[in-house]
């Protein structure tokens, strides 16, 4: 893991708990720079806790993880500042913060690190928003903005800072098909484009296959299959077949 | 400034009715007892040293604190439940200095302001109960009113205010911003916000009182 092929990101036999539940158990894996993984399991099978994780909201119990050359569990909090900074996450709910509009959720982390003047703030707000159709809404306060309104202003703000790690818990929860299909090309794009890693949470396994290069299964806080959906389809594990299978009900 | 705003500026209506409002039904209470002891002309003097030494600050912090301090409980109780906080972390935002520390600090600065309002409101409604009572004319209800008032019975119990709102600021900060029950804590946090904040706020009254006296011994009566 050194030099050109360093993965851009590393779990390296890493246990979380929350009180007596065991929610992940000893999971490795390693994601290459510039590719999309998808995380599928079952509801309450640590997928979301591994993003968290990865962007230190929450500390593993054991095991180590890399964000490229750091390794995030020994950091202070500079240090994951630092490395918070090459990460974009964009929440179930987005998160957005209820209290300011749109441009100032996007011109917030801006303002705050970096240098930018006040007219390259507002060129890079406009162009983020346009990339994701909501150019016209930037006044709006979040609670005004529709479902998929709300997602895609969520993917902007992880997108404001061009992270070279994207992080989208659920990112097509709740929404209808098409708007779900427009999210999803939207992180093809970032990927193709930008060459940014995604690592998504997903249920909707039609859009994992769009968007993903790597899936890994999760079932009770165990990473039972890890690979191509090819390899996933051929995985000893019946929960990880079934997962992947687009005709599963 | 946006916190200031908050904390202050809206806190004014509510803070400026109940001084009001108290000032005048002081000034029924006492006028009845002083009238029996044909000193009715201490009331402004009475009403002054009441409101300006106690009654203006603790009422001042025990209204903040259901106000603002179930505010702050709530709102930051709700980011957490909602990711917010999360949110702003993700973003490599400091979210305690981002969050907290300009809610402690608006409510640091606001409470001496608005009890400033509380006290002039408290004299107002005693005034137009005596105005309607006796028909004094302002300028001797204010005359008397500060005869016997010291910048030590002012500056003090004014300042110690500050102590009331650090200390809803942090208290409420504190049951926000820790809350990990979802929904749920977004209703504890506020109520426990309101609710030990004024135990506090009562408690530290009591310990500021003996400094002050300690510390200005002519401002003990």
């Amino acid at each position: 893991m050194t030099g050109e092929t360093r993965p851009a990101v590393v779990f390296e036999h890493v246990s979380k708990a929350f009180g007596p539940k065991q929610v992940l158990r000893d999971i490795s894996f390693a994601v290459p720079a510039g590719r999309a993984l998808c995380i599928l399991g079952r509801s309450g099978t640590g997928k979301s806790v591994t993003l968290k994780l990865l962007m230190s909201l929450i500390k593993p119990d054991q095991g180590k993880i890399w964000v490229e050359e750091d390794e995030i569990t020994r950091l202070n909090e500079s240090g994951l500042s630092r490395v918070r900074r090459k990460m974009g996450f964009l929440f179930q709910d987005a998160a957005l913060f209820d209290s300011l509009t749109l441009y100032e959720n996007l011109a917030l982390p801006l303002h705050r690190l970096t240098t930018k003047s006040q007219d390259e703030i507002d060129a890079t707000v406009d162009r983020v928003l346009g990339q994701v159709g909501l150019a016209s809404d930037k006044q709006k306060m979040p609670a005004s903005l529709s479902g998929g309104m709300r997602k895609r202003a969520g993917l902007a703000r992880a997108l404001v800072l061009e992270p070279k790690i994207l992080l989208a818990d659920e990112p097509s929860s709740g929404l209808d098909r098409i708007t779900a299909a427009e999210i999803d090309e939207l992180l093809i794009l970032q990927k193709t484009q930008r060459q940014t890693t995604v690592l998504v949470v997903t249920h909707d396994v039609h859009g994992a296959r769009t968007v993903g290069d790597l899936f890994a299964v999760f079932d009770k806080g165990d990473l039972v299959a890890f690979g191509t959906a090819a390899e996933i389809e051929r995985s000893e594990s019946e929960t990880a077949r079934k997962l992947i299978s687009e005709h599963c009900p | 400034m946006r916190q200031i705003a908050e904390v202050g500026y809206r806190s004014l209506p509510l803070i400026i009715a109940s001084g009001l409002a108290l000032g005048t039904v002081m000034t029924l209470h006492t006028r009845s007892t002083l009238v029996t002891f044909g000193a009715s002309s201490m009331i402004p003097t009475v009403q002054a040293l009441a409101f300006f030494l106690e009654i203006g600050p603790l009422v001042a912090g025990l209204l903040l604190a259901g106000r603002v301090g179930s505010g702050i409980g709530a709102v930051l109780a709700n980011m957490r439940a909602s990711e917010q906080i999360d949110g702003i972390e993700s973003l490599s935002i400091d979210s305690f200095k981002f969050l907290v520390v300009p809610r402690v600090v608006a409510c640091v600065l606001a409470l001496p302001l608005l009890t400033l309002f509380m006290d002039f409101s408290g004299l107002l409604g005693g005034y137009l109960s005596e105005f309607f009572s006796s028909h004094i004319s302002f300028d001797l209800y204010i005359a008397r009113a500060f005869s016997e008032l010291k910048w030590s019975n002012f500056i003090a119990p004014t300042l110690k205010t500050a102590v009331f709102g650090f200390i809803i600021g942090v208290v409420s900060s504190f049951f926000g911003y820790t809350t990990n029950e979802g929904a749920q804590g977004v209703g504890k946090a506020a109520t426990n916000s309101v609710v030990v904040s004024s135990l506090l706020i009562i408690l530290a009254d009591v310990i500021l009182i003996k400094l002050i006296f300690f510390v200005f011994p002519e401002s003990a009566l």
